[in-house]
């Protein structure tokens, strides 16, 4: 796949102290959903920002379709933007907010209303053409400034958390919607925000934004199941951390220290010598409840603290691992939960691929 | 495990359904805090009550009434009633009925207040009614005619009797009539004044042009400012706001004043630009004691009143919808036109109605810059208040000024509605 969009050497500040944004280089395909996640304050708006021109990079270039945009408007860059809070303008009714972007390209009229009906007909808003934004309701709204940003058929599109005021159910199914229309369109997406299930389960490649640093970014899978550092793995999904030191390397795979005379064997994904000190990573559910013999590679004792019923599934906390409860999660099937009791001793175990020693998680 | 709800149950369920006494309860509630309310709001209802509906009622009644001649002169006006000028001079009852109400009046000291009001109409008529009142004695009686004739020829005429019987109804329109700078001829009919004495309506105008002048001016300079205002960082807006409300905390007679040594002939203003050689000593500028110093004053103090509604609108308008705009590839000027300017539209009306009402009430600023041609209908109130007395004619044009603003008002309502 070629590439669309290439940021090289992005840095931004805007006070002249401190960078927002630290020495990013991105590289989005042609077609792709690319998803920027991160907390709050991560620099993620000013990214794109940066790439639509309300923002000038501090240093470093952007290049679109092989155009150098560094200095070039918004108007003139052709890229479509749904923001936060949609912005729709409150002053037009629903069919003029969408002909906008045509109108001020000069499209004959009869093309331009043609335009709008279709568009309208995508997101299904044909009957409320004529209504304010203020008549609609949150999801409707967002359908309108979705349309609005593809209706000139931009060949990228930006979206700065757009589904972030919605409800639950609603957000998913505007996350299905949006899928659809960019799997029908191709159009390159740029889609911000600080929701990890929307960004797993919407994008082709996620990146992961922390301080104003990419701290990984790859498909949505490897994401979870190999992050590359404590931050990521700490971010996306749960984790249990524990930290210990490493002993002895061998080939990918470590042996850890986690108390005095207890070592566990670990994938090697961030250290690098022995004798560091490192933080392990281990998934609530891939964690296994009184182990059979052969079916874990690791076995460690702990005390149940407290159970808690979940429908679909069973959480359960444990003492004696670590500072911090040590949490399993078990699918809720028949007995699953017979051995879990407050109070009641257990042994977990878990496959030494599903144990990550990752880098030292700052505190 | 519980058995599904059968109908019932749901029927029961249903919120359409509510018992009488919940109903009662829930509007014994409702009365309860709307009675609280109304608590919270007396004050400030017996406030506008006292400083504001009773006031402007007075006003009202007192445009319309006049008890002078009507209880002053009521013989004279009885013996009046079926006369008409077009008879020629009125009975003789009329004259008697006049000598009894002028001695009635002389004993009760209310004969230069009658006077007074029929001079308003017919200038003279007080000192008339005055000389008449010393020199009328017993030896009248007999022939009351011939007696006041010899007294005062105006007596022989039908004019001052005509005026007598239009100032004579105890409720009048005359005052609304002179403030439209109308009259009545002594056979009571509507007639438009004399050529040199109408200048009612003219104020009218120009009181309605100068404010509007003074809005759209202030509009010109404030939406730049309030733009600014809301949109510069935190700090140095609080700056511009400083300087902004800086005429606020100075009294208005200083800042007229030092208007008066900026714009006057000899003044900065004139004296710089003699001294840079844009204008010749010979033609310094007239920019004070005429509407031009009116308008400029005017602008000076209602500006605030126009920038600060505008900004607070300018303030609420999302920085991301002209941000879209552009991103949707309107230039920076369509973006402003097509969205930004559109949305603060409301500001815009709520300054420049602010201004204008302001400005068609102050007489202070046109008083003392205003010269000659920079007098606005206030200052005609204000003179009719403190001067002339004829509190009448004040109360009549003030209700027309009250219902023109209103009109004014409604008009652009409309206006600014079919903007949107
Ligand atoms: N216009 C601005 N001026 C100054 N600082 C800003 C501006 N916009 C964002 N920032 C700062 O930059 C950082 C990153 O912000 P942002 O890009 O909005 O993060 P995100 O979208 O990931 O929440 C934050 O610390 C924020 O305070
Ligand atoms: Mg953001």
């Amino acid at each position: 796949m070629t590439s669309l969009v290439s940021l090289r050497g992005i840095q931004k500040t805007y006070d002249g102290k401190q960078l927002v944004v630290k020495n990013l280089d991105l590289e989005v395909s042609e077609g792709e959903f690319l998803t920027l996640l991160g907390p709050s304050g991560s620099g993620k708006t000013t990214v794109l920002m940066m790439l639509a021109g309300f923002e000038t990079p501090t240093t470093g270039e952007i290049v679109i379709a092989g155009q150098h945009m560094t200095r070039l408007p918004p108007q003139k860059r052709g890229i479509g933007m749904v923001f936060q809070n949609y912005a729709l303008f409150p002053n037009m009714s629903v069919a003029e907010n969408l002909a906008f972007p045509l109108e001020v390209r000069k499209l004959p009229t009869v093309e331009l209303r043609d335009r709008v009906e279709k568009s309208l007909a995508m997101v299904r808003l044909t009957p409320f053409a004529d209504r304010r934004p203020s008549q609609l309701s949150g999801g409707q709204q967002q359908r309108v400034a979705l349309a609005r940003a593809l209706i000139f058929e931009p060949r990228l599109v930006l979206m700065d958390e757009p589904l972030g005021a919605l409800d639950k159910n609603l957000r998913e199914q505007m996350q299905y919607e949006i899928k659809q229309i960019h799997a029908r369109l191709g159009v390159t997406v740029v889609y911000v925000t600080h929701d990890q299930s929307e960004a797993l389960t919407m994008s082709d490649r996620v990146a992961v934004f922390n301080d104003g640093i990419i701290q990984q970014i790859c498909p949505p899978k490897e994401l979870y199941e190999r992050p590359g550092n404590s931050f990521v793995a700490g971010f996306i999904g749960e984790n249990n951390r524990l930290s210990g030191v490493v002993r002895k390397i061998i080939d990918d795979e470590c042996l850890v220290e986690i108390a005095p005379g207890v070592t566990v064997k670990a994938r090697k994904v961030g250290v690098h010598a022995t004798a560091e000190p490192t933080t392990l990573s281990i998934r609530p559910e891939r964690v296994k409840i009184s182990p059979q013999a052969g079916e874990v590679d690791t076995v460690i004792a702990g005390e149940v603290e407290s159970v808690l019923y979940h429908g679909d599934h069973i959480r359960a906390h444990l003492r004696g691992l670590g500072p911090a409860p040590f949490v399993v999660k078990l699918p809720n099937t028949n007995g699953a939960a017979a051995t879990l009791v407050a109070g009641a001793s257990v042994s977990i175990g878990w496959a030494s691929r599903d144990c990550l020693a990752l880098d030292l998680m700052e505190a | 495990m519980s058995a599904p709800l059968s109908a019932e149950q749901m029927a029961g369920a249903s919120p359409t359904a509510m018992p009488a006494d919940i109903e009662k309860a829930a509007r014994r509630v409702e009365r309860r805090q709307a009675f609280s309310a109304a608590l919270l709001v007396l004050p400030l209802i017996v406030l506008i009550a006292f400083a504001f509906l009773i006031p402007v009622g007075l006003l009202l009644f007192k445009s319309i009434d006049n008890p002078v001649v009507a209880e002053g002169l009521p013989e004279t006006l009885t013996a009046l009633q079926s006369w008409s000028p077009a008879d020629g001079l009125p009975s003789d009852a009329a004259y008697t009925g006049l000598k009894r109400d002028i001695e009635k009046a002389k004993a009760e000291g209310t004969l230069g207040v009658i006077g007074a009001r029929l001079n308003q109409d017919t200038p003279g008529a007080r000192s008339l009614l005055q000389a008449t009142g010393r020199r009328l004695d017993a030896t009248t009686d007999a022939d009351p005619h011939q007696a006041f004739i010899a007294i005062d020829k105006r007596w022989g005429e039908p004019e001052i009797f005509g005026a007598i019987r239009n100032a004579g109804d105890r409720y009048t329109l005359n005052y609304y009539l002179n403030a439209l700078d109308l009259t009545r001829n002594t056979a009571g009919d509507i007639i438009a004044k004399p050529e040199g004495q109408r200048l009612h309506i003219n104020l009218f105008i120009r009181t309605v042009w100068v404010s509007a002048l003074t809005a759209f001016v202030c509009f010109l300079l404030a939406y730049p400012i309030a733009y600014l205002l809301a949109h510069l960082p935190a700090r140095r807006a609080n700056l511009l706001m400083i300087v902004v409300l800086l005429p606020f905390w100075t009294s208005i007679l200083v800042r007229i004043t030092s208007w008066i040594a900026l714009l006057q002939k000899q003044g900065v203003v004139n004296d710089a630009l003699a001294s840079l050689g844009v204008i010749g000593e010979a033609g310094r500028l007239a920019l004070i004691y005429n509407m031009t110093g009116t308008i400029i004053v005017g602008t000076h103090i209602l500006l605030p009143f126009f920038v600060l509604p505008l900004y607070s609108v300018m303030k609420t308008v999302n920085p991301n919808l002209v941000r879209a705009a552009t991103s949707l590839g309107a230039s920076p000027f369509t973006a402003f036109r097509r969205v930004y300017f559109p949305l603060t539209v409301p500001g815009i009306f709520a300054g420049s109605s602010l201004v204008f009402i302001l400005c068609t009430g102050y007489f202070i600023t046109p008083a003392l810059v205003g010269g000659q041609n920079g007098q606005l209908i206030s200052n005609i109130i204000a003179y009719h208040m403190q001067q002339s007395l004829n509190w009448g004619l004040a109360a009549a044009l003030s209700t027309l000024l009250l219902v023109m603003i209103g009109i004014v008002y409604f008009l652009y309502t409309r206006l600014v509605r079919d903007q949107r």
